[in-house]
């Protein structure tokens, strides 16, 4: 009979000592407020202002994820599951987006 | 305990047996992460997939348009700013109220939950208005492809908020009942990353549809 893979003991994200949620708040908000000025007072030139607004969207998905989320203390397994998602999307989007950037036959 | 292993590590039924008694048997897994938990981050990854359907419309169509309108001109970018907050406001609530759960402070746990609740319904009662307002000025889905690919987007994420908000009044309807401990407070943890993805989508969707 074939042998059970050994359980690992569970692991519980709650088990850290948790990070100041007000800090991670206040750089979210901070962030937002960032943004909105950056894309109606400042607006710069457009290339500058989308790369300018993903970066900063990005970073605050990633402080969410990591913190509010939780993925920073977790097991790399949930880690690795939520970035090949996140990969597979970009994948998809970036061949939209060449259909509309290459040239056509 | 050794039966509930074998279980767990056969892919088979695993439980947190004895809940409600007060004794919490503990629970393994072959990944070491809870199956709810599991469960609910691989729910999350396919709901990534269904939102970069959508966002990659958006951007796609964006693009391959000429002429498409300034969404500042269209949209009203301070309301939705202040909705974005609310939302950012109501995950720091949702965070707080599952560190209380955990260091066994249960009123503050309500009272966080609670605020959770609050946040949520007062996003959506926001998101009523702007629909309304926009809907008024005869900006509506056939208006344009703009308008089309606006209110599906930010209607379906909408709808997530609505089922949030639900499973959320659900469960603090349950912390009230006084069913979560320090032990055992899955239900809070698994909604809670719900809610965080619902925030973290809209903040992707925030930047895309309203400030490019």
């Amino acid at each position: 009979m074939k042998e059970q893979p050994e359980a690992e003991p569970l692991h519980d994200a709650g088990a850290h000592k948790g990070p100041n949620y007000m800090t991670i708040f206040w750089w979210l908000a901070g962030f937002t407020v960032f943004e909105v000025a950056y894309s109606t007072i400042l607006t710069p030139p457009k290339a500058l202002l989308i790369s300018g607004l993903v970066i900063l969207a990005g970073i605050k998905a990633v402080l969410v994820a990591l913190y509010f989320m939780h993925l920073r203390f977790e097991r790399k397994t949930l880690g690795i599951i939520f970035a090949s998602t996140l990969i597979l999307g970009a994948i998809l989007v970036s061949v939209g987006m060449a259909e509309h950037f290459l040239p056509r036959p | 305990m050794e039966h509930a292993v074998a279980l767990s590590a056969a892919g088979g039924p695993s439980h947190v047996a004895g809940h409600g008694t007060g004794h919490l048997e503990e629970e393994y897994t072959t990944t070491g992460i809870r199956h709810d938990k599991m469960g609910m981050w691989v729910f999350l990854c396919s709901e990534v997939m269904f939102f970069t359907g959508l966002i990659g419309s958006y951007i796609v169509l964006r693009f391959a348009t000429p002429l498409w309108p300034v969404p500042g001109t269209v949209l009203n970018i301070p309301l939705t700013a202040f909705n974005t907050f609310v939302l950012i406001c109501s995950s720091v609530t949702m965070v707080q109220a599952l560190a209380a759960v955990q260091r066994a402070d249960y009123r503050k746990m309500k009272l966080f939950l609670c605020l959770t609740v609050l946040f949520g319904a007062f996003f959506l009662c926001i998101q009523g208005v702007e629909y309304w307002k926009l809907l008024h000025e005869g900006f509506n889905p056939h208006v344009s492809l703009f308008g089309s690919i606006f209110f599906t987007t930010t209607g379906f994420h909408g709808f997530h908020v609505l089922c949030g908000v639900i499973c959320m009044a659900f469960v603090t309807g349950k912390a009230l009942l006084g069913k979560y401990t320090q032990a055992y407070h899955q239900g809070i943890e698994t909604v809670g990353l719900y809610w965080h993805f619902v925030d973290l989508v809209w903040i992707v969707l925030f930047t895309i549809i309203y400030l490019f």
